[in-house]
């Protein structure tokens, strides 16, 4: 990488465990190094002092060090080439194929203007209701799952990116477990999609300072097919939590004063700064992300996910519904914010009443279980309310199920026959006309 | 002029050597190639003076040359700003070329070429000061007046005014002299700091008057008032957005501003999408004529993020001048607190309460006193009223920012969780809110003026009817449904018909949505009345027999036009359902 003119430094002043100091001048702020071959990026210029931070950590690095300024800042080289290829934090191969030739872009770029975003209005299908029928997604949207670690977050994120009729689909792994790595390599490759994949992977194995490079590599790949190609990207981001962890680190080590739980002070920024990209486009092309982050012991006060739920446009919980044996979507607490914008229009009618009725009845259920877990008596609703819930979670929540909406609305529907009448599921007369058969 | 160069750059904080003078807070410009990246100072040391970039400073260098102005930061006021869509330094986005906003690129917010049809309200010879109006101009069907600039020192006397006609913003349509006997001439624009508060006044009482919003939780149990300001905070997912949303489409002012700081980006597409199709219902035109968007999104400069909240707090000083009636909106003011918070961190300066600046809690306080109601010179009034939303971290209302807007504004509506779980919307919590101004007997004074009997009484009454109601819902909750008197059962269900019907409200149909103040009175007068009655029933389980298809009825009510045939019914309805009880 190094070229004849570039010049050499070799003495170092300073050295941290992620950063090291040197004097030099006609340095950028922002500006990628070599330290040692390590790579680095300039956080700090004080006169002819310049801070980097070392992306692998400084651990071996000497006072003679070499030195080599690189003159740009992170960048990556997009072109119709990424696709089905695998990249590590910097844009490198890590499948052994060739170096991608193209059009080199410095990531983290600027933001959409506003004005040119276009309102989110497509719905994207995943086949699984709890997504599709309840919080459905629509393009353009930023949303997360909140799991905790051992709920099958990635399997789900997996299945989703396979359904959803994306043009690519960029997978940006933080922290990743090398298992994990190949669970996706071997789902998108045994699904015969890896030509619409793109993949930028940070593994457990790889230093964690890395990771801060991957949201910005696979959303400037992502801006590349929805802005140049106008095609229908989704870019699936996990782990969000090990990602802030990483920002947490580098603050520290900056000696900046950490805010609430350690985190830095602008992590609502860094956050923001990644989820925002996700963009409607006036040309077609969008982006949307799904994300994951990990809570832990379901704790979502705590600054990461508290901070993301402000930044995303609604957010999904997984879990165990002991009574069916299944990992459901959450009804109560998983929430689409776009969802209003795509139901009932490109669904069928009924849609937003099947959902709310269906809701509501599953909630009565819940309280239903409390009287009895408390010892009072059942009414006959109340029983009705618990064998709905029943089948309600195993036919349509659980996350193995895979059909189409108007199968959704459907199986709803001859639910509500099958256990209530009419008037107590409080859906407009003219529906309940047409589809209760 | 100043001139400097870059001495050390940490992310957007940049250390200037300087060859001049500089003021705190002065606006300087960094070029980097050929791009100029705007900048304000926020601490000089001797030489070396900080300024925060309003841009990235990505590729930035030490050596990079400065040029200060001589000014701080500004905003340039005069008619063509209603519709606008403004970032946070107030660039025109619609100027802008390009899907991505490229740094250093800034515009003129006003339309020089334009031409406004102009009236003169002034007469040679007339004495004159600052904020004084010498004209008018018609902007989207608002008087929109001509003042002497706010910056112009002591009396003047009108030498000649343009006649009525058509100019431009840059025309002259004045000419005043002052005490010297120098004339100055006077156009249609004039630019002002936005950290600086307008101060043209001659009195700013309390306020008093009601600002209807046409939604009950607001008008009938906290009302607000005409330069009035209050809060909302919430966690998310409680609908603050949605409750700003329909405050903004439907409260009943002359200019509405809504500073979208560091929220989502999508949300202010919405306004884009929806305003300029929405129909105020006070004027029967597009909501977006009478708005002003600024934008500064989460991921847009959050340097610029403190910036915005002053610029709309500014632009809407400019319109109380003309004795308008102004709502401004911002959403939400944690992010600015943020903002500052990632500058004084950078700073080293020693941090307070969660690492957030010492002087957070003045600073919100100093910002919410420029809102208020005001008497003008010529004797008109004007006033802004001011709600900020809140997203205090965890949903926890003991934090700083929450902690510090609580001391200033004197509305409160908590958005609640719990509620938000339940469907009840919107969910503020009727217990925890406040508004202070039900308390100040020049509201009552007023409030009489528009609604016959003890208003404030009735209020109050509901107020306790609900908290009433949640005391014996605990109890049942801890007894079980037969472990207390029926009577517990009538009271719980009575606050639980006024929560239904009076608190709750649907944001999405088109009749419920806006429930204007005669509307609110006939249903609070019904509920008071259902409620002053006592019932009997034999148990628990008739109680809610009776009540459910009670509140029904009077959801249905809500849901048809006031006094509409079906309304009428549906309250015949409910009337045989209450004379067929005991």
């Amino acid at each position: 990488m190094t070229k004849a003119f570039q010049k050499i430094y070799t003495e170092i002043t300073a050295i941290t465990k992620a950063t090291c100091s040197l004097r030099a001048t006609g340095v950028g702020n922002d500006e990628l190094a070599t330290v040692n071959g390590k790579l680095a990026q300039v956080v700090r210029i004080i006169g002819d002092e310049v801070t980097l931070q070392v992306f692998e950590g400084t651990e071996g690095i000497p006072t003679n060090a070499e030195v080599v300024f690189l003159g740009k800042a992170p960048s990556l080289k997009v072109s119709d080439q990424l696709a089905g290829r695998f990249f590590n934090a910097f844009g490198f191969p890590i499948d052994g194929g060739p170096e991608v030739e193209g059009e080199e872009i410095e990531i983290g770029g600027p933001s959409v203007n506003p004005v040119r975003r276009r309102q989110p209005s497509e719905l994207i299908a995943t086949g699984i209701a709890g997504i599709d029928l309840n919080n459905t997604l629509v393009s353009g949207q930023k949303i997360p799952f909140f799991a905790d670690p051992d709920q099958p977050y990635n399997q789900v994120m997996a299945n989703v990116a396979l359904r959803a009729e994306a043009d690519k689909i960029i997978l940006g792994g933080m922290g990743m477990t090398n298992d994990d790595y190949l669970y996706f390599k071997s789902v998108f490759s045994n699904a015969g999609v890896l030509d619409r994949i793109i993949s930028f992977v940070n593994t457990t194995e790889n230093p964690p300072v890395e990771r801060l490079l991957i949201p910005d590599m696979a959303l400037t790949a992502a801006e590349y097919f929805a802005v140049q190609k106008n095609e229908k990207v989704l870019v699936l981001l996990t782990d969000m939590t090990l990602y802030a962890d990483a920002l947490a680190i580098v603050s520290n080590r900056m000696d900046q004063i950490p805010s609430k739980d350690s985190m830095p002070g602008s992590l609502y920024s860094d956050l923001a700064k990644i989820y925002e990209k996700a963009a409607q486009f006036p040309t077609g092309g969008s982006i949307t992300i799904i994300a994951v982050t990990t809570l832990s012991g379901g704790d979502i006060t705590h600054a990461i996910p508290d901070n993301t739920g402000y930044i995303t446009e609604g957010q999904l919980f997984l879990r165990r519904d002991s009574d069916v044996g299944k990992v459901i979507v959450d009804p109560f607490r998983s929430l689409s914010r776009l969802k209003q914008l795509v139901q009932g229009k490109k669904t069928r009618e009924d849609h937003p009443q099947v959902m709310n009725a269906a809701v509501r009845l599953f909630a009565d259920a819940a309280n239903a279980k409390t009287k009895l877990e408390n010892g009072f008596d059942l009414t006959d609703y109340d029983q009705r309310t618990l064998d709905f819930a029943h089948d309600y979670s195993e036919k349509i929540l659980a996350i193995d199920v895979n059909i189409n909406t108007v199968e959704m609305l459907d199986t709803t529907w001859s639910l509500f026959q099958k256990y209530f009448k009419r008037e107590e599921v409080n859906i407009k007369e003219a529906l309940v006309n047409k589809y209760w058969k | 002029m100043t001139t400097g160069k870059v001495k050390g750059i940490i992310s957007n904080l940049v250390t200037v050597g300087v060859d001049g003078p500089v003021a705190q807070n002065e606006i300087c410009y960094i070029l980097l190639n050929n791009v100029r990246l705007m900048a304000e100072v926020l601490k000089v040391n001797k030489d070396n003076v900080f300024v925060q970039v309003f841009e990235s400073t990505r590729g930035l260098k030490v050596g990079d040359s400065v040029e200060f102005t001589g000014h701080m930061l500004e905003v340039t006021l005069g008619p063509g700003m209603l519709s606008r869509n403004y970032d946070g330094l107030q660039n025109d986005l619609d100027k802008m070329e390009g899907v991505f906003l490229r740094r250093g690129e800034y515009n003129f917010p006003l339309d020089e070429e334009r031409l406004w049809n102009f009236k003169p309200l002034a007469k040679a010879g007339d004495r004159v000061e600052a904020a004084s109006w010498l004209g008018e101009v018609d902007e989207n069907f608002q008087p929109h007046r001509i003042m002497v600039p706010f910056a112009m020192e002591g009396s003047y006397t009108v030498k000649s005014v343009a006649l009525a006609g058509q100019y431009k913003i840059k025309d002259t349509i004045a000419v005043i002299t002052d005490s010297d006997g120098v004339d100055h001439e006077i156009n249609m624009i004039q630019k002002w700091p936005v950290k600086k508060a307008i101060n043209v006044h001659t009195e700013k009482p309390r306020p008093f008057r009601l600002l209807e919003t046409g939604v009950r939780i607001i008008d009938t149990a906290n009302p607000i008032v005409e330069g009035g300001t209050g809060f909302i905070p919430g966690p998310f997912g409680t609908g603050k957005t949605v409750l700003q949303h329909a405050i903004s489409k439907q409260a009943d002012a002359d200019i509405v501003i809504m500073a979208a700081c560091g929220e989502r980006a999508n949300e202010v597409v919405e306004i884009f999408v929806e305003f300029p199709e929405l129909v105020d219902p006070h004027t029967g035109r597009k909501l977006m004529e009478r708005t002003i968007i600024i934008a500064n999104t989460s991921n847009m400069p959050v340097a610029a993020r403190e910036a915005s909240v002053y610029t709309a707090m500014t632009i809407a000083e400019y319109y109380r001048a003309m004795g308008l009636k102004v709502l401004l909106m911002a959403d939400s003011t944690s992010r600015w607190a943020q903002a500052l918070r990632e500058m004084s961190n950078r700073m080293e300066e020693l941090p307070g309460q969660d690492a957030f600046p010492m002087d957070l809690s003045a600073i919100i306080g100093a910002f919410y006193s420029r809102a208020g109601f005001v008497y003008l010179k010529n004797g008109k009034s004007g006033s802004i009223t001011f709600i900020g939303t809140v997203s205090p971290a965890g949903g926890n209302l003991k934090e700083p920012v929450t902690e510090g807007t609580k001391k200033v504004a004197r509305c409160f509506y908590a958005l609640e969780q719990s509620r938000a779980d339940r469907k009840r919307y919107p969910a503020v919590n009727p217990i925890d809110s406040y508004s202070k101004y039900i308390e100040y007997p020049e509201f009552e004074e007023y409030i009489h003026t528009k609604i016959e009997g003890d208003w404030i009484g009735k209020v109050n009454k509901l107020k306790t009817f609900l908290q009433r109601g949640k005391e014996v819902q605990e109890q049942i909750n801890i007894l079980g449904d037969d472990g207390v008197p029926v009577d517990y059962h009538v009271t719980f269900w009575k606050s639980e018909a006024l929560d239904f019907v009076i608190l709750q409200q649907d944001a999405f149909d088109a009749i419920d949505s806006v429930c204007p103040l005669e509307r609110q009175e006939y249903m609070l007068n019904l509920m008071m009345d259902i409620c002053d009655r006592e019932f009997h029933f034999d148990d628990f389980n008739a109680v809610s027999a009776f009540f459910k298809p009670l509140i029904n009825l009077c959801r249905q009510m809500n849901y048809s036009e006031f006094h509409s045939e079906k309304f009428e019914d549906y309250r015949h309805q409910l009337d045989e359902m209450l004379a067929n009880i005991k």
